[in-house]
């Protein structure tokens, strides 16, 4: 499963894509701008990806180095 | 006397409690004093890391960011996002190689990778040259943020010194420590203060998000997005990628992710912290309220859009509130830098020029480097003025010239010799210099390119010529050493 790191390239692309094709004010969503609301967006993404990443890194099923 | 001020010197006097608190039972060699003894869990890492992300600088600059950019100012909530993603990957090799190798700064982490302690000089004078005026900027928000909150009555010079001698006392008391258990209280006031405001401000003034956001595209239309040019899309990308890559080797920071306990410690908080990220979103709504309500502020009036904003519409005890997460905003981040500077320049640059000084003696120099430190940042301070923005912006461009040869240390197979990891970042440093003090663009030096090319943040150019030079000097001094290495044999043969 060490290909499930590869997830952590989705958010760059989400951020920095954005900036292409998601930079506009208008339409409004949940009463933000739609650049305002596509960045916030990606930030809540972005943990979720981390998540489903830490979830099946195997780096994380050994037990803690000490 | 009012509220306010009671609840300021209050906070400050909380923080000391803290510091103390933190401290007690532990014997303050310098592997406590600069990275707790390599004990901190998750949630300790998280906050102290949220601590000294977090400064005054955000909670100042970012709302009056939003006043003057409009949308671009969102590039520091996507670049801290991406940080902690690319922390994942990097952070827990470094930790395994400083634990194992017992490693208190980030210059020995250079010094030990690439076995040379000149390239530590070099990396901890960057260090130091960077993390100076970010001190300074602290010392300074402090100052504004003190005397606003206290409607005039602290001026802005003695809330500095008041501010320096607590930061110093703390460092000299009880190290990352204090740090950390100040970032407790710090993270907690000023998630509350600015979700308050955050919220607040627009249903207070507008009536909801919605109806300000409208209000402002038909104020002012497209603002709320990136620019056609200058803060264009290429802008936004470029500054988004080169400020994530060099977010961690901010020396304060680098050196703070050797305290962790365990390198799962890493992994759990980079998806924990993109949400912490979401603070700065509040934050702009503050700065967007403030945009029609307080229009046509210019220059370095915006930095204070928050407290103008405050003090227009609530009572001096919220105000006091505001003006003590400011204060802890500033302290946190100011105790690492101080602490950072001078272990760097007792370990990384005193011993090397005088290599018979005993660890004792280190550990006590650094000690003693605090308060010179911490009064060479006051007095520059004091001085004020705005080249201290400039170099702010100049030391993020310097520290981001140390992620190549960062990155390289951490394979399996470093083929970049100490030659080529000193040249490059020397390059990119003489890079950065020439091109904060001429104001070069990208479009200034290419001005046949088309205008997104010329909108790239121009740090891209610094860190693309260290990485030349990294590898070209690299490939150089290697063939030149196998090449030695056959004539030895031959000789011995």
């Amino acid at each position: 499963m060490k290909w499930v790191k590869l997830l952590a390239i989705v958010p760059f692309i989400g951020f920095l894509g954005g900036a292409l094709w998601a930079n506009k004010v208008t339409p409004f969503v949940l009463g933000l701008p739609f650049f305002t609301f596509w960045c916030s967006l990606w930030v809540v993404l972005s943990s979720v990806i981390m998540l489903i990443v830490y979830m099946f890194d195997p780096d994380n099923k050994e037990g803690d180095i000490k | 006397m009012n509220a306010a001020i009671f609840i300021i010197l209050g906070s400050i006097i909380l923080s000391f409690y803290l510091v103390i608190k933190a401290k007690k039972g532990k014997d303050m060699d310098l592997e406590q004093w600069t990275v707790g003894g390599r004990g901190f869990g998750t949630i300790f890492m998280f906050l102290l890391t949220a601590g000294e992300a977090f400064t005054i600088t955000t909670f100042l600059g970012s709302s009056g960011q939003t006043y003057n950019n409009g949308g671009a100012a969102l590039f520091i909530m996507c670049y801290g996002t991406l940080a902690y993603i690319i922390s994942y990957f990097i952070l827990p090799k470094i930790w395994r190689y400083a634990k194992e190798n017992k490693l208190v700064s980030q210059s020995d982490f250079f010094v030990s990778k690439y076995k040379s302690p000149y390239l530590g000089v070099l990396t901890a004078i960057v260090g130091v040259i960077s993390m100076i005026p970010y001190l300074i900027v602290q010392l300074n928000g402090l100052g504004i943020i003190v005397y606003q909150a206290s409607y005039g009555l602290i001026s802005p010079t003695l809330a500095m010194w008041i501010g320096t001698i607590v930061i110093t006392i703390y460092v000299l008391i009880s190290g990352i420590r204090g740090s950390a258990w100040t970032s407790v209280v710090k993270d907690f006031l000023l998630l509350f203060i600015v979700v308050f405001l955050g919220v607040y401000f627009p249903i207070h003034y507008y009536g909801g998000f919605g109806e300000m956001f409208q209000a402002i595209q038909t104020a002012k239309p497209g603002f709320l997005g990136l620019s056609e040019t200058g803060q264009s899309p290429s802008w936004f990308i470029t500054t988004v990628l080169i400020s994530a890559l060099g977010f961690y080797m901010w020396p304060h920071l680098f050196g703070a992710t050797y305290s962790a306990e365990n390198e799962k410690v890493f992994r759990k908080n980079a998806m924990i912290m993109p949400l912490y990220q979401l603070v700065l979103l509040f934050i702009f709504f503050i700065g967007a309220a403030a945009i029609l309500q307080i229009p046509d502020l210019k220059g370095e009036e915006t930095d204070l859009i928050l407290l103008s904003l405050s003090t227009q519409t609530f009572d001096p005890w919220i105000v006091g509130l505001i003006g003590a997460a400011g204060i802890f905003a500033a302290l946190v981040p100011g105790s690492m830098l101080l602490m950072t500077t001078s272990t760097l320049v007792a370990k990384n640059i005193y011993k090397v020029l005088k290599p018979q000084t005993s660890e004792k003696q280190i550990s006590n120099l650094a000690k003693y480097l605090v308060p010179i430190i911490g009064a060479v940042s006051l007095f520059l301070s004091l001085q004020g003025g705005k080249t201290i923005i400039a170099l702010i912006v100049m030391g993020y461009s310097f520290v981001t010239q140390l992620f190549p040869a960062l990155l390289f240390s951490l394979m399996k197979n470093n083929f970049i010799t100490k030659q080529g990891a000193f040249a490059g970042i020397a390059v990119g440093m003489i890079t950065v210099t020439y091109i904060t003090l001429t104001n070069t663009t990208v479009g200034k030096l290419f001005p046949f390119l088309p205008q997104s090319i010329k909108d790239f943040n121009v740090g891209i150019i610094a860190l693309a010529l260290n990485v030349i030079v990294l590898l070209v000097i690299s490939l150089v001094t290697r063939n030149l050493s196998v090449q030695s290495k056959v004539v030895e044999n031959k000789g011995v043969s």
